[in-house]
């Protein structure tokens, strides 16, 4: 079994950088979990955002959050962005792999990537 | 929904929204039944509440007039020729225990049961949404069992979030090796 002690390496790499996140951080990546987003492949989404935003190094900037029902269940599994001084985006209809491309070219490049919007659905 | 995990990750959600500090998950599996039991230190449900989550035009959410979520578990259970219970209590004074413990049966054997599938990422995905809650988590087999505890490892953490992704990483790792062992 993997040792505590494992944890409490992992432990005393994270202290200082905790609070350096608390305070520094901008981008909010929100993935709705209820019913609807569980059962539309809600869950790989979220964990793939987790996985792409620590590998490629965005935790100081990023956070992942979870919610309830955002009200179009149609379109689930709904992420929606939010940064500061910007309006939010909605991407629907997510998939692992659209994750990547958000990834890549929402949070590191700057740019919305319009054909996962909520906009381009309606 | 296409796992039981995902029918976990789903209930085990309404336990954290009502307030719980220890939602306690347990698998447990013989050779021919699987056992979901979730169970809560939530403000629990009164006796009408119990009886009206069952039906899919009760719900708490306020975007949309249904709710599926226990019509879900049932559909999967009862479609095995299992069944699913709930118990709840609020506490009518000061101090009195509360909560909701929810119990779905399943037979294995049978053609419709849905696989259990990617629990682990259920414990993660529950973990990263609430880091300030506590899970226990116990899958016991015929072969073995495996458990997690996040009120240990909270302890060991010492105010790093369980929510940290090497944290996360950890985690998912630790639930991997027990279930090889097994």
């Amino acid at each position: 079994m993997k040792s505590l002690a494992e944890l409490q390496a992992i432990r005393d790499r994270m202290k200082d950088k905790v609070i350096l996140r608390e305070g520094a951080n901008q981008v909010r990546v929100v993935v709705g979990m209820a019913t609807c987003g569980i059962a539309a492949g809600a869950r790989p989404v979220l964990n793939a955002f987790v996985e792409a935003i620590s590998a490629e190094g965005l935790t100081d900037k990023v956070t992942v959050s979870q919610t309830g029902c955002i009200g179009i269940c149609q379109y689930e599994p709904v992420v929606e962005i939010y940064e500061p001084g910007k309006e939010k985006t909605t991407y629907v209809k997510m998939t692992a792999e659209k994750v990547a491309a958000v990834v890549e070219k929402h949070l590191k490049g700057g740019n919305v990537v319009t054909e996962f919007t909520v906009s381009n659905m309606e | 929904m296409k796992e039981l995990s995902l029918n976990i990750l789903d209930i085990a959600e309404n336990s954290v929204k009502a307030g719980a500090t220890l939602t306690e998950i347990s698998v447990l599996e013989t050779e021919k039944t699987l056992t979901i039991i979730i169970n809560d230190d939530g403000c629990g449900m009164p006796e009408e509440v119990v009886r009206a989550v069952t039906n899919p035009f009760y719900t708490t959410r306020t975007t949309r007039e249904v709710g599926l979520g226990i019509p879900f578990l049932i559909l999967g259970a009862e479609q095995t020729g299992g069944y699913v219970k709930i118990d709840s209590r609020v506490a009518r004074a000061e101090g009195d225990a509360h909560g909701t413990r929810v119990t779905a049966h399943y037979n294995k054997d049978h053609i419709d049961f849905t696989p259990l599938g990617d629990v682990i990422s259920t414990v993660t995905t529950l973990i990263q949404g609430h880091p300030d809650t506590d899970f226990l988590f116990t899958h016991e087999t015929v072969g073995g069992s495996v458990s997690l505890d996040t009120r240990t490892l909270r302890s060991v953490l010492e105010g790093v979030p369980l929510s940290t992704p090497e944290v996360l990483t950890w985690i998912r790792e630790s639930l991997a090796e027990q279930y090889n062992s097994i």
